[in-house]
This record gives C-alpha cells, sequence and structure tokens, in this order.
C-alpha cells in the first residue's frame, strides 16, 4: 500500500492540469477506481493517528452546493474538506438565493467568483452538476443528482466491501428495492460492473427501470434470490420520490412482506448494506439493522476516507505516492 | 368561409427571375434536366434550354440542383405570447433560410389561437411580416384544455389552416369524436399530437435501456401508439381522417400502416431529428436533446424511415420548436421540451440519409413538399408552366457548419450546433418572390 505523501510546491510540474470532475462512475475507470480506494486506505492510516487533520489542501476553497437535504453526504465531504484543512463553505438552497428563485447558473456564478478550487454539489435535478462545470473553473464532485448518479457513495460501498472481503472482484451483490429512483443502485451497478462483482436486482417489478439489464446486471423479483449473495444492499423505499397517484406499490406494508430484509431472508454471515437513512420495519428489518453483519457504520466511516481521497485526487491531478519528489507528511 | 386554407404573407410585387442551367428536379412532375426557368409574374413562366432574359434578373445555376420549394406543416412561430423567442418575421425567414415556400404555425400559443380575434390579428401581422406564405392552424378545443370544441367553423372563416391542440393530446376519446364529426362542415383537416397522459405521465426521454442508466422517468412508446390506435379506429368509424404529428415509435408507425391498409385516408409525419438521433443522444445531457416525443431507440428510428420509404409517413416536419437560452440552459428536467429545425431539416437529412444511400434524393424533396402539401390540403409546389413559382435552388456540394450566429430564427435550441453538414438552400422563391437568397455560389 502506498503511504501517503504530498508533493513540494517547487516540484509540481508546471502548466495548469486539465480540469477533471467526478460527476459520474462513468468518469472513471478501474485504475481510477483503484487509486482512489487506495488514496483511501492511506487517509484511513492516517486518521488513525492522534491529530487527525493533514496539511495536504491548505489554501484550497472547497463550496459544498446542497439543493436537497442530506444529513451523511454534506457532513462527510465538509468533514473530509476540513481533515484535509481546505477551507470550506456550505450553501444550502433554503435560505440562501435560490429560495428566491435565482437560477442554477447564476449561483455557479456567483460562487464561482470567489475562485473555489472544488465545487460539490447535490441537487435534485439530472445533470445539474454537468450544467455547473459549464459555468466554473473550479473542479465540480456530483454528491447525487436527480435519480441519476451518486459516485462517492458508489465509492464508499466499494471502499466498505474491499475491507470487508479483501477483494471486490468476483463478489456478488444483490441490490433490493426502489432501483427506479435510486440513484445509489445506479452508480453502484456501474461502479460494481467495473471492479468485476456481479449484481443482482430484486424488487418489485414496478419499481425496476425497463431496460436495466442492459447495465450487465441480472433481474429478479424473487426475494429468495438474496439468499446467493456475499452482499445484500438495501435501497431506502424513496417515498418522497414517490408522485402522487403513480401507485407503483398498493402499499409499504405489502412491500415489507414481499421485499423486506429480514433475518429469516439472510443466511448467517451474509453481510449487509444500506446507504441511509433507513426507514426500519419497511426496506430493513430493525434486527438486520443492528446486527454484527451491518456494514452500514462502517460505510459512514468509509465515506470519510473516500471523499478525502476524491478531493485530494482532483486537486493534486494524481496518485498518492510520487517517489523521491515527496516530502513525508508530518 | 374561405374555399381554401389562408395563406398570408407580405403584401410586394413579385420578382421576376431567370435560373440558369440547373439541374431541375420534380419527382412529381417527372421532371429531370438541366435546364433554364423563368419566373415571371408570381409564376413560373418558361422552361427550356436558353431563355430570354427579357432583362430579368439573371441566377447561374450550373451545378446547382432546383426543386419544388419545401413545405413544413409543423412550426411553432410562437406569437401570440413568446416575441422574445421567434416572430412571424423571424420564423418566416428562417424557413425561407431552410428552403421552405410555405408553413403551417402551431396554435400553442399564449393566448392560445381558439378565436377570431387571436387568429385575425395573426392573420394581419403575417400580412406585414411574413416573408413566406404562413398558414395559422386554430385548436381544437378552447384553451387546448380538451373540454369544449373551439368555434372551427368561424376560425375557418377567419383563416385557420387547419386545426390541432398540437402540444397537448385531445384526451377525451367523446371529445376527439365530437371534433372529428363537427370539423366536416369546416373543410379542414384535423392534425393530432398523440400522447396518453397516464402512460407518458412526467416522463423526460424514450424509456428503455437508456433511461434506466441515466435515471430520467421514462416516456413510453406505447403512450403514442395506443392513443393512435384509439383515434384511428374512431377515424374509421365516422368514415374520417386525420393527419397525425410528428410520429416517434415503430408501433406508431405499425398502427399507422395497418389502419392505411384498412382504408383509413390518414397520413403522418416524421421530424428530422426522430430520422438521426436515437436516444443515445441524452447521454449528452443537453437540453437541445430534448423534445416531446422523445428521441426514441434504434428500432424506431428503422421504423420511421421505412416509414418515410414506404409512404406510411408521406411528410417530413421540421416540428421547429424555439426556446428562450435561460430557458434551456437548465438542468435537463427544468428545461423546456423542443428544438429548432428549420434552417436545418434538408441539410441534415441530405447529409444523413440521403448521401449515405439510405434514401433518394428524390424521395426525401417529395416528403418535404408534396407530401405535406397533401396532407394539409394545401397547394401542391410544382414545376411547370403556369404553376405558382415555389422553387428552391440547392447547392448539394456546399458543406457548412451549424452555428448560433447563422441562425435567422431569434432562438438557437438546435440540435445541430457545431455539426457540419451538406447541403444548401442558395435561393429560395415563394410564390413569385425571392424569399431568401445567399448570392452567388463562391468560387
Amino acid at each position: 500500500m502506498p503511504e501517503l505523501h504530498v508533493m513540494r510546491d517547487d516540484q509540481r510540474p508546471p502548466g495548469k492540469p486539465e480540469r477533471r470532475h467526478l460527476l459520474s462512475i462513468g468518469d472513471l475507470d478501474r485504475d481510477d477506481v483503484e487509486r482512489l480506494l487506495a488514496t483511501a486506505q492511506s487517509f484511513g492510516k492516517a486518521l488513525e493517528r492522534e491529530v487527525k487533520k493533514l496539511p495536504t489542501l491548505r489554501g484550497r476553497t472547497i463550496i459544498n452546493l446542497f439543493y436537497e437535504s442530506s444529513t451523511r453526504t454534506s457532513s462527510s465531504f465538509e468533514l473530509a474538506a476540513k481533515r484535509l484543512s481546505a477551507d470550506t463553505m456550505s450553501i444550502k438552497s433554503s435560505g440562501s438565493s435560490v429560495d428566491k428563485g435565482e437560477s442554477l447558473k447564476d449561483t455557479a456564478l456567483t460562487l464561482s467568483a470567489y475562485d473555489p478550487d472544488v465545487i460539490v454539489i447535490r441537487h435534485p435535478q439530472i445533470g445539474a452538476p454537468q450544467l455547473v462545470t459549464r459555468f466554473t473553473d473550479a473542479h465540480v464532485v456530483n454528491a447525487g443528482d436527480g435519480k441519476h448518479q451518486h459516485p462517492t457513495q458508489a465509492l464508499l460501498d466499494l471502499y466498505t466491501m474491499q475491507e470487508e472481503f479483501g477483494r471486490l472482484e468476483g463478489l456478488h451483490v444483490a441490490i433490493v428495492g426502489d432501483v427506479l429512483h435510486s440513484r445509489v443502485a445506479r452508480s453502484n451497478i456501474q461502479a460494481l460492473i467495473m471492479v468485476g462483482a456481479s449484481v443482482t436486482l430484486v424488487g418489485p417489478p414496478s419499481l425496476m427501470p425497463r431496460g436495466i439489464e442492459a447495465m450487465g446486471c441480472e433481474v429478479t423479483h424473487d426475494i429468495a434470490a438474496i439468499a446467493h449473495a456475499d452482499v445484500v444492499y438495501v435501497l431506502r423505499m424513496q417515498k418522497e420520490r414517490m408522485e402522487a397517484g403513480s401507485a407503483f406499490l398498493p402499499s409499504l406494508r405489502e412491500y415489507t412482506a414481499m421485499w423486506g430484509v429480514t433475518p429469516e431472508r439472510l443466511r448467517p454471515g451474509q453481510k449487509v448494506m444500506h446507504p441511509g437513512p433507513m426507514n426500519r420495519g419497511v426496506e430493513i428489518d430493525a434486527r438486520v439493522a443492528d446486527s454484527s453483519d451491518s456494514l452500514v457504520e462502517r460505510q459512514v466511516r468509509s465515506g470519510l476516507v473516500v471523499r478525502m481521497a476524491v478531493l485530494y485526487d482532483l486537486l493534486t491531478h494524481g496518485p498518492v505516492a510520487i517517489p523521491s519528489a515527496v516530502q513525508e507528511v508530518a | 368561409m374561405s374555399e381554401t386554407p389562408l395563406f398570408v404573407r407580405q403584401g410586394v410585387a413579385p420578382d421576376s427571375v431567370v435560373i440558369r442551367g440547373a439541374r431541375v428536379v420534380d419527382p412529381v412532375e417527372g421532371v429531370d434536366q438541366v435546364m433554364d426557368v423563368r419566373v415571371d409574374g408570381g409564376v413560373i413562366a418558361e422552361l427550356g434550354e436558353r431563355i430570354s432574359a427579357i432583362g430579368h434578373r439573371e441566377v447561374d445555376g450550373a451545378g446547382l440542383t432546383l426543386a419544388p420549394a419545401f413545405v413544413d406543416p409543423h412550426v411553432h412561430l410562437r406569437v401570440p405570447g413568446r416575441e422574445d423567442e421567434e416572430t412571424v418575421a423571424s420564423g418566416s425567414a428562417a424557413a425561407a433560410a431552410g428552403g421552405f415556400c410555405a408553413l403551417l404555425a402551431m396554435p400553442n400559443t399564449d393566448p392560445v389561437v381558439d378565436s377570431a380575434a387571436v387568429l385575425g390579428a395573426l392573420v394581419e401581422q403575417a400580412l406585414n411580416d411574413a416573408v413566406i406564405p404562413v398558414g395559422f392552424m386554430a385548436s381544437i378545443t378552447k384553451g387546448l384544455r380538451g373540454e369544449e370544441l373551439a368555434e372551427l367553423a368561424e376560425l375557418a372563416a377567419t383563416g385557420a389552416a387547419a386545426f390541432t391542440d398540437d402540444g397537448r393530446p385531445v384526451v377525451s376519446a367523446g371529445m376527439l369524436r365530437r371534433a372529428l364529426q363537427y370539423a366536416a362542415v369546416t373543410g379542414r383537416r384535423i392534425a393530432l399530437h398523440e400522447e396518453e397522459p397516464t402512460l407518458s405521465g412526467k416522463g423526460q426521454m424514450h424509456e428503455g435501456a437508456v433511461s434506466a442508466e441515466l435515471g430520467f422517468t421514462g416516456w413510453p412508446s406505447i403512450g403514442e401508439s395506443v392513443m393512435i390506435a384509439r383515434d384511428l379506429a374512431i377515424c374509421a368509424y365516422e368514415g374520417t381522417t386525420v393527419h397525425i404529428q410528428h410520429i416517434s415509435a415503430w408501433e406508431s408507425v405499425a398502427e399507422l400502416r395497418r389502419w392505411q391498409e384498412l382504408g383509413v385516408a390518414a397520413t403522418g409525419e416524421a421530424s428530422p431529428h426522430h430520422l438521426v438521433l436515437t436516444d443515445e443522444a441524452v447521454r449528452s445531457l443537453d437540453s437541445n436533446m430534448k423534445m416531446n416525443p422523445p428521441l426514441r431507440a434504434e428500432r424506431d428510428r428503422q421504423a420511421l424511415i421505412e416509414g418515410l420509404k414506404d409512404g406510411t409517413l408521406s411528410c417530413v416536419a421540421t416540428d421547429h420548436a424555439p426556446h428562450a437560452r435561460h430557458e434551456k440552459e437548465a438542468p435537463f428536467e427544468e428545461a423546456p421540451f423542443g428544438v429548432t429545425g428549420l434552417e436545418t431539416a434538408f441539410a441534415v437529412l441530405y447529409t444523413k440519409l440521403v448521401l449515405p444511400g439510405i434514401i433518394p434524393l428524390e424521395l426525401l424533396l417529395e416528403r418535404m413538399c408534396q407530401g405535406p402539401a397533401l396532407a394539409l390540403g394545401l397547394a401542391v409546389p410544382r414545376i411547370a408552366v403556369g404553376a405558382p413559382a415555389n422553387l428552391v435552388l440547392l447547392d448539394l456540394e456546399a458543406r457548412w457548419q451549424v452555428t448560433e450566429a447563422g441562425f435567422r430564427s431569434k432562438s438557437a435550441n438546435s440540435w445541430l450546433l457545431g455539426e457540419t453538414l451538406q447541403g444548401q438552400p442558395r435561393l429560395t422563391i415563394a410564390v413569385g418572390r425571392v424569399a431568401h437568397d445567399l448570392g452567388a455560389v463562391p468560387a
């Protein structure tokens, strides 16, 4: 595993490197994913020390722009930036000019006037981060756009699985629940297949997007299929995205009876993950959520180091280890 | 009540022009030869070799192709209400630049063209501003709400060229049946936007593998075809016909073909973007790839091309839908549906369908001219002595880049920005008047 190093300013390569973004798992290849996970692992080691702050991104400015409510993603990005000594600013749509009807373009232009290095954005609409890239010189990180992508979630999930199993290749992951409305599912399917895992989607037909198997996953409506998986990845029932009158399901009660993840439906030792926030008693039984096979808290911890790795990688344009041209972090 | 749909434009004197040495092609008249054409007093006065110029302006057509000018059955001129996006002047100039000699404007404006007062004002405006003849369609139902019939007879008498609730379907089968019955007294066609709203829902793009991956709410192809099946069954029962607008799905083409074979004289149109692009284009998340009906899958695109070839779809229609920049500069789901198309329609279809050998030039010319004219009950532009002079002089070798600065339209929400196309209308004559002129071909 690479040691954590930081490049000296006088040894940086000349010229302005190409601006990069993390908008979708599709922006990454397998090498990128492996590099990011290795970087996250290095940061994980660093955080075991008593002083948890690294000087790596001192003087950098990171703006978190959240158009949707979020606890773990916004706090995790903010803490990741702080751990790396960057200056951070968090803007939420309520109470800002967005409330006054400011367009995304104008908000992006306004914030860009502060010359931020990174804009982290969560937005209820697909493609909002792509739009922001057109109006800023900052690197843009997608922290969730509508039902489209949530790439850092997928990376932290990969990281969690790699920590648990020591490998990703050949893992079998069952993703259970409301795939139709889930950006987490889309990012995870893409990421898992990229690293050589296999994915089975399990859920009600009305919440399974037509044509999703083209992404390379299996689709089934039978909850018994989760018994074959190494990891059961439970999706949140996205009640807030259920448009009134769409009637995807007869009732949540029936959903739980048919697709709820209960101890009875799991084999001992099967690992369970959930992106949070959980609806205990709906998609996941409380006994499962609290069991020692639940990796949910580990996912939150992973989120911090993975987001540190993403910010670091975007701002340093490369892998952590740069032999000879480096200086140890104090 | 006027006998034929009213098409109006600026009251200006016709031009006198002699076009020399172009390849003159009119697939319907069976003309395809190099000759001279003299336009005089609004009509084609003479065809032949070495025509005397008699003091007229002479246009060198050597190496160029002269064809009957195009008719667009589906244009959003955005007046009244959104003059920031398009006007009669800018929209008709854009059409002329695209080689069109006539266009039909949709009534889904603000206010809706559902009364003689609104329609009359538009006709007045076109008399002042339109550089080619413009026909205004009026709505089928008041306010496009699908609840009460508009006063179709009075609208026809005021000049309505045809009727449509375009932008919205006539949801109620009973209402559509009444409209089809009643429209018979007007002598005008009914054109339909086909969309079953409980299936299309809040769909943002075609439902399929791409929407599944991107996460957009799907707008399934059956949302269009089940409505077409319903409406053509009503037509068959009533012994009448309709024109089906902007068909996008293979199931829809199959339905239309089936009912045509059963004797319903319905017609259908396809738009350049549906003939060229598929839902793969939405991966760019570019709001200029957002239109209604949406870009569909390759199977659908192939069915549209097949329909165009076998005549099931007799018209190309641009569905030119200008939108303000700030409205399109938004996330995909927030951006409005629609793209511009008047100035690129011929060039893109020539480049993407004719040059690769998918359809012949003659078919494209026919589907952009005679097809739409017949479908909407209009006079067919043709190249014959005595016929009104509706001509387009095409440079089939010219390669040009689509840029914002090049548009006559007030809006630039084109799906072709930055693309290089081949084929360019150099001169458009609409009822004897030069409406578009790029001048001599640069050496």
